[in-house]
């Protein structure tokens, strides 16, 4: 649902301001969203100071140091700290990313961190993600053949794998997903564009002999045509991958099989 | 979004509610239609405009046998008829986009789908009325 204004129990207020570290000589402020559902609370803002000196480069390496030696209730998904698990995808500096491959020095003023727009916040930067993984599942992401399984590999040409490039490097971060305005607005049925660069990665790959019934399944005006090509998605991807070309692929396709 | 998840007093799964009632199988219909139609409108409308300068200052009868003449009738029509039925696409998307409840929706692509016909019935009437009857 279209949705201008947060509901009332959701606008963040001023949170608390925790004291500079003592004897910091080059310290950045950090202002992030912290929600807790055992409070009956709004979420806030609080804001940290932290010694960049001491710190490693990245936004998550910021986020850790907080967690460690602030506030060890700030609560955040993180795993492979290197770009390869997605987990640590938050808004940052009011664009998408994942913290873990956003130098901190790449932001001016004071480094805004919030949870992925428009999820439902179980707790501070943690967003419930069920939803987009169920949406995940519906485009049965398995390579589908009625061919019998060879004795060894599927094999595959140097050619044919390269039509995979620029979607099997997707981590499911979920970043272009919850930056699109269409998936804010209609979520509920639009594939939304990381589920959609998923949907296509399987139609393309020549091993796959499901790409009829994968196309039937997202000919619909909402699962693929809510996309209006914003290409919000692709602006924001932090492995630079297109999913608004990928969308438009899977388009192109639904016309040449007319 | 996501009423489907905050709605804890349901127990049907999210995979059940994503997959609904399954895929219509025929969005890419509208969506090349619309396309279509904007490609056919570049040059009936660049056509349009051209002649409209061409046009200025004229006065009330060489307007009207401008539209009588034959080309200029038949290209009116067209240009009629295609932007009213590329407006009524556009307009039915975004009012899929914005408005949720299934009512409401369904009463405003009525009345935009309704609309438009009456706009371009009215339109192509009086372009035939000024060709044939004068
Ligand atoms: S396409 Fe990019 S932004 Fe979207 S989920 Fe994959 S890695 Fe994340
Ligand atoms: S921690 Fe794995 S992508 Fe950032």
């Amino acid at each position: 649902m279209v949705e201008f204004m947060l509901p009332k129990n959701s606008r963040p207020k001023k949170g608390k301001t925790w004291p500079a570290p003592t004897g910091a000589a080059n310290t950045r402020t950090f202002r992030i969203y912290r929600y807790d559902p055992d409070l009956s609370d709004n979420p806030r803002i609080d804001t940290f100071h932290v010694d960049m000196d001491t710190c490693g480069p990245m936004v998550l390496d910021a986020l850790v140091k907080i967690k460690n030696e602030i506030d060890s209730t700030l609560t955040f998904r993180r795993s492979c700290r290197e770009g390869v698990c997605g987990s640590c995808a938050f808004n940052i500096d009011g664009t998408n990313t994942i913290a873990c491959t956003k130098p901190i020095a790449d932001i001016r003023g004071d480094i805004k961190i919030y949870p992925l727009p428009h999820m439902p916040v179980i707790k501070d930067l943690v967003p419930d993600l069920s939803v987009p993984y169920a949406q995940y599942a519906s485009i049965e992401p398995w390579l589908k053949s009625d061919t019998p399984a060879p004795t060894s590999e599927r094999l595959q040409s140097p050619d044919e794998r390269a039509e995979l490039d620029g979607m099997w490097e997707c981590i499911l971060c979920f970043s272009c997903q919850t930056s699109c305005p269409s998936y804010w607005w209609n979520g509920d049925r639009y594939l939304g564009p990381a589920i959609l660069l998923q949907a296509y990665r399987w139609i393309a790959d020549s091993r796959d002999e499901a790409a009829g019934e994968r196309l039937d399944n997202v000919d619909d005006p909402f699962r693929l045509y809510r996309c209006h090509t914003i290409m919000n998605c692709t602006n924001t991807c932090p492995k630079g991958l297109n999913p608004g070309q990928a969308i438009g692929e899977i388009k192109s396709l639904l016309i040449n099989r007319r | 979004m996501a009423d489907i998840s905050r709605n804890k007093r349901q127990l049907r799964s999210n995979l059940s509610r994503v997959r609904g009632l399954g895929s219509t199988r025929e969005g890419v219909h509208h969506w090349w239609a619309q396309r279509m139609s904007a490609v056919a409108l570049i040059p009936l409308s660049m056509w349009f405009v051209y002649s409209l300068i061409t046009l200025t200052g004229a006065d009330y009868q060489s307007f009207h046998a401008w539209v009588s003449e034959f080309g200029n009738s038949v290209f009116l029509v067209l240009l009629i008829i295609t932007l009213f039925h590329h407006a009524q696409l556009g307009v039915t998307v975004v009012i899929e986009d914005y408005v949720h409840s299934e009512a409401i929706k369904m009463a405003m692509v009525l009345v935009v789908k309704y609309g438009t016909m009456l706009f371009a019935a009215s339109s192509v009437f009086a372009v035939l009325k000024i060709s044939l009857v004068g």
